[in-house]
C-alpha cells in the first residue's frame, strides 16, 4: 500500500489518472497530448503508477494501451470506510461538489 | 477508442491451482458470484453457460482458449437482457501468474462494440465479484452482498 500512496502523492500522476478515468485505454501519445510534460516525464510517471498497480498496460495490435486499475483505491476504501458510512459520505460529497463546483486539488 | 474494454488486476494470496478451481468450480462460484455457476466441460471449443440459480441462462458462449492454471478465454454473450444481448459476443480473458506468495489475476472483458452496454454493466459487477473472490480465498469468507442472486433480476 506504501507504493500506492507514494504514486498518488504527485499532482501530475493524479492528473494522469484523471485522464484515464475520463477515457480509459489511451496510448502514451494520447496521454502526452493532455500535458505540458515531456514524453520522458509522462513515461516515468506512468511507470510509477504501473508499479503501484494503479495503471495496467495491454498490447492490442501495435498499440500499448493504458488502463486505470480501480483495485488499489478500492482496497484503501475497504480498509478505512465502514459499510454503513458509505451512503452518508456519498451524500456529503455530492453536497460539497454542488456548493464548490468540481475541484480536484 | 473504437472498442469497449474492462481491465482489472488484483493480487491474491493463494496458489494458481486454488485460484483456477475457484474460478471454475460451481461449489466456489456460488459463494462469490451471486449464486451463479458455470455449465461447461472446460476444453477448447466446449460450450459455456453462466447459470442463474432459478435455471435461467445469464450468459453463454464458448471456450476459445484454455491452459489450466494459466489462462482462460471465453466468448460471452448476454442472454437474459435483450438490450445487452444485442451487443453480440464479447470476450473474457483470465490470466493467472504466480508472483512471490501471491497470484496476479488479470481479467479483461472486451467487446468490438464502441459503447457496449454489456461491458458497461459488467464493469460495475466485476469489482464486487472479484473482491469477494479474493476475500473467499484469503479469509475463507466471501463478501455478504455477493452471496445471493439479486432479488427481481
Amino acid at each position: 500500500m506504501g507504493k500506492v500512496f507514494k504514486a498518488l502523492a504527485d499532482p501530475g500522476r493524479r492528473l494522469l489518472l484523471d485522464r484515464l478515468h475520463a477515457e480509459n485505454g489511451q496510448t502514451l501519445g494520447q496521454l502526452c497530448g493532455h500535458f505540458d510534460m515531456t514524453r520522458q516525464a509522462v513515461t516515468k510517471h506512468l511507470k510509477l503508477l504501473e508499479d503501484a498497480n494503479l495503471v495496467v498496460t495491454l498490447w492490442r495490435g501495435r498499440e500499448k494501451l493504458h488502463y486505470l486499475n480501480p483495485v488499489p483505491i478500492h482496497e484503501i476504501a475497504e480498509r478505512w470506510i465502514g459499510k454503513f458510512e458509505r451512503g452518508r459520505l456519498r451524500v456529503l460529497a455530492e453536497l460539497k461538489q454542488q456548493l464548490e463546483g468540481e475541484n480536484d486539488g | 477508442m473504437a472498442e469497449s474494454r474492462f481491465v482489472y488486476v488484483t493480487f491474491i494470496r493463494t496458489t494458481p491451482a486454488k485460484l483456477w478451481k475457484a474460478l471454475l468450480d460451481p461449489e466456489f462460484t456460488r459463494q462469490y458470484w451471486v449464486e451463479t455457476w458455470q455449465d461447461c466441460e472446460w476444453k477448447p471449443g466446449a460450450s459455456w453457460k453462466l447459470m442463474i440459480p432459478d435455471g435461467r441462462v445469464a450468459d453463454s458462449g464458448k471456450v476459445l482458449e484454455i491452459e489450466p492454471e494459466r489462462k482462460l478465454v471465453l466468448s460471452w454473450r448476454n442472454e437474459f437482457k435483450p438490450e445487452m444481448r444485442e451487443d453480440g459476443y464479447s470476450r473474457l480473458t483470465y490470466e493467472l501468474e504466480q508472483q512471490g506468495e501471491s497470484v496476479k489475476l488479470t481479467l479483461i472483458h472486451e467487446s468490438d462494440q464502441p459503447k457496449s452496454k454489456l461491458i458497461d454493466a459488467v464493469s460495475n459487477g466485476w469489482p464486487h465479484i472479484l473482491a469477494s473472490l479474493k476475500s473467499l480465498l484469503e479469509t475463507g469468507e466471501s463478501l455478504v452482498e455477493t452471496r445471493t442472486w439479486p432479488k427481481g433480476m
